[in-house]
């Protein structure tokens, strides 16, 4: 099978005031399978939004792509126009957001900014579009879409929201949806319904998705495949059962073992001190020799501070950039 | 030994305009009943729109009760005139789930956590430095980061920074609501740490509003669960999330993300 999107050796930095530039991506690759959910598990500083909003050139003024490619259906999207890009957004590629509150007009009806986004790609004539409109909605407010459709955002309700935020990016048939946080700000109950609600799109719609998170447990049982980054590098990707439940690389394993589990035997754990991973991701923006997770590594060996792991594969696209495993 | 804190049938009440214009009363606090001893933990949890944390800016003087009782060392807050009140405030202190907001971005680390201490005007200028470096070390910052501002610190350093200004005045109860939902899961352990190092060292009492459930059985003795403004299962943590009563927390149980997906249902669409 060809993949949708193939992203090779991805470099981008970030310049501020004066001459420093800080990488916030450094050798991102990996590809990405028709029909296929890529869990993206990182947290602040690994890069993860950087990574969203590069594969759609969307940077703001002071990042830098360095160099690397982005194919789309075989296209570079690196590489292309302005004009091509505009035809890709939206319409090819969605992309959805975190903050449901904030991604939408707080005075324009739902329905309306849906139709908005069909109007900008769609030349076909008002009514077939208003037909559109509502089927879209329809697939997400199966019981009541005309009344979201009449409602403003601040009449609904976050999960409501996010759906209509959905409705926006999966109106002209996207191939692939790429979701930035979508359900960081929603209670757990909403949060599972809206990954539901991402899952039967895949399913019915054929969609390949990159869901980003900083939550780990959101991914079990959703993502197939997971990818873990930190500092701008992918730590580890793999199928999603393998990494989640026997992570490789010291990052995760130490990571998802700071996370208290709900059902473990609390008898003596309760009130005792989590296990945590010393310092803070700050020293992963100092540029260095060696392995970026190394200060903050439980395994370090002498090796991490000569030089950066090369990923090492471990089976069937399952691979791990760290010294212990060759890298 | 008598409880830190009793809340006992306590009522809160708003009135909006509902679509049509009519006035709609709507009972965000239906008769909340419950006591927390101190030192301990007493985790509150629910699904948005629950109450909870109704419940804790009651607790914390922020809102009037319409009615019910607030036992709060041995004397009821919601009967006290406004200039009692000014008294035990001190000594109810909130967090709040996003630091970011709740710091003033124009004030360095020094000045606000100088605030507190100032409005209350019990110390002397040196005595208030003296202090204000005692909170950071206590939470874990560096002194170094005293002429800071908070969009200068990281996120779990800002949360350090609002423990550091909520103990200044040396409360008794602390309202943690959904005070590590904002954090990176490893920074959230760094925290939780802290605030469990405080129980321990200060004898601290907390009231931990979440959703997360897990969470919630680390750091807490006992569990109530909310729904629609009403407490409807209290106890034990453990008795509790292994043996659910009602349907909302056995709910709340299921929707609860874990990376053991073995034990989760399938998602539904």
């Amino acid at each position: 099978m060809v993949p949708i999107l193939e992203v090779q050796d991805l470099h981008v930095s970030y310049s501020s005031s004066g001459d420093a530039s800080y990488p916030a991506l450094a050798g991102v690759s990996f590809q990405l399978m028709p029909n296929e959910i890529l869990g993206v598990l990182g947290e602040s500083g690994s890069g993860k939004s950087t990574l969203a909003i590069s594969l759609l050139k969307l940077l703001p003024s002071n990042g830098n792509i360095l160099k690397g490619s982005v194919f789309f259906e075989g296209q570079d999207l690196l590489r292309a126009s302005a004009n091509e890009l505009e035809q890709i957004r939206g319409k090819h590629i969605s992309l959805v957001y975190q903050e449901p509150s904030v991604a939408l007009h707080p005075a324009i009806r739902a329905g309306e900014q849906v139709f908005q986004v069909l109007a900008a790609h769609q030349s076909t004539d008002r009514r077939a579009l208003r037909k559109k409109k509502r089927q879209v909605l329809v697939s997400l407010f199966p019981e009541d879409a005309d009344r979201i459709a009449n409602s403003y955002p601040h009449q609904l309700s976050g999960g409501q929201r996010q759906r209509v935020l959905i409705a926006q990016a999966i109106a002209c048939g996207p191939s692939l949806l790429i979701a930035d946080e979508p359900t960081a700000s929603l209670d757990p109950t909403t949060q599972r319904e809206i990954l539901g609600v991402f899952r039967t799109l895949r399913d019915e719609l054929g969609l390949a998705m990159i869901f980003i998170t900083h939550n780990p447990a959101l991914l079990a049982g959703f993502a197939d495949r997971v990818l873990v980054l930190y500092g701008g590098r992918v730590a580890e990707l793999g199928p999603a059962n393998a990494v989640l439940s026997s992570p490789k690389h010291p990052y995760p394993r130490a990571l998802f073992q700071s996370m208290p589990q709900i059902f473990e035997d609390k008898g003596n754990s309760r009130k005792t001190n989590l296990p945590v991973i010393a310092g803070d991701f700050s020293a992963a923006l100092v540029p260095r020799e060696g392995c970026v997770f190394e200060p903050r590594c439980a395994d370090r060996m002498e090796e991490c501070r000569k030089r950066e792991p090369t990923p090492v594969n471990l089976g069937k696209s399952h691979t791990v950039s760290c010294f212990k495993y060759g890298g | 030994m008598q409880p830190l804190l009793k809340v006992e049938k306590l009522v809160k009440g708003y009135e909006s305009n509902n679509v049509a214009g009519a006035r709609e009363k709507l009972l965000a606090l239906d008769g909340v009943s419950f006591a927390i001893a101190r030192g301990t933990t007493l985790a509150v949890v629910g699904e948005s729109g629950s109450g909870k944390s109704t419940l804790g800016f009651s607790i914390a003087c922020l809102e009037i009760p319409t009615s019910g009782s607030i036992w709060f060392e041995g004397r009821d807050i919601v009967a006290l005139t406004e200039d009692e009140r000014r008294q035990v405030r001190p000594r109810i202190q909130l967090i709040f789930q996003d630091p970011s907001n709740s710091l003033n971005p124009r004030w360095s680390v020094e000045e606000i956590l100088l605030e507190p201490l100032t409005l209350q005007g019990k110390l002397k200028r040196e005595e208030m430095k003296q202090r204000a470096v005692y909170l950071m070390a206590q939470v874990g910052l560096s002194p170094d980061m005293f002429q800071r501002l908070p969009a200068q610190l990281s996120g779990g350093q800002r949360q350090r920074l609002a423990i550091a200004r909520a103990l200044a005045l040396e409360p008794k109860l602390l309202i943690l609501d959904e005070a590590l939902s904002a954090l990176d899961c490893s920074v959230q352990a760094q925290v939780a740490n802290l605030l469990m190092e405080l129980q321990r060292t200060l004898g601290m009492t907390y009231l931990f509003i979440t959703h997360d459930l897990a969470m919630a059985a680390h750091l807490a003795e006992d569990i109530a669960v909310m729904n629609r403004g009403r407490v409807v299962e209290q106890g034990p943590a453990h008795d509790i999330l292994r043996h659910p009563k009602e349907e909302i927390t056995q709910h709340l149980l299921a929707a609860m993300p874990s990376l053991d997906s073995a034990v989760r249902p399938p998602l539904e669409s």
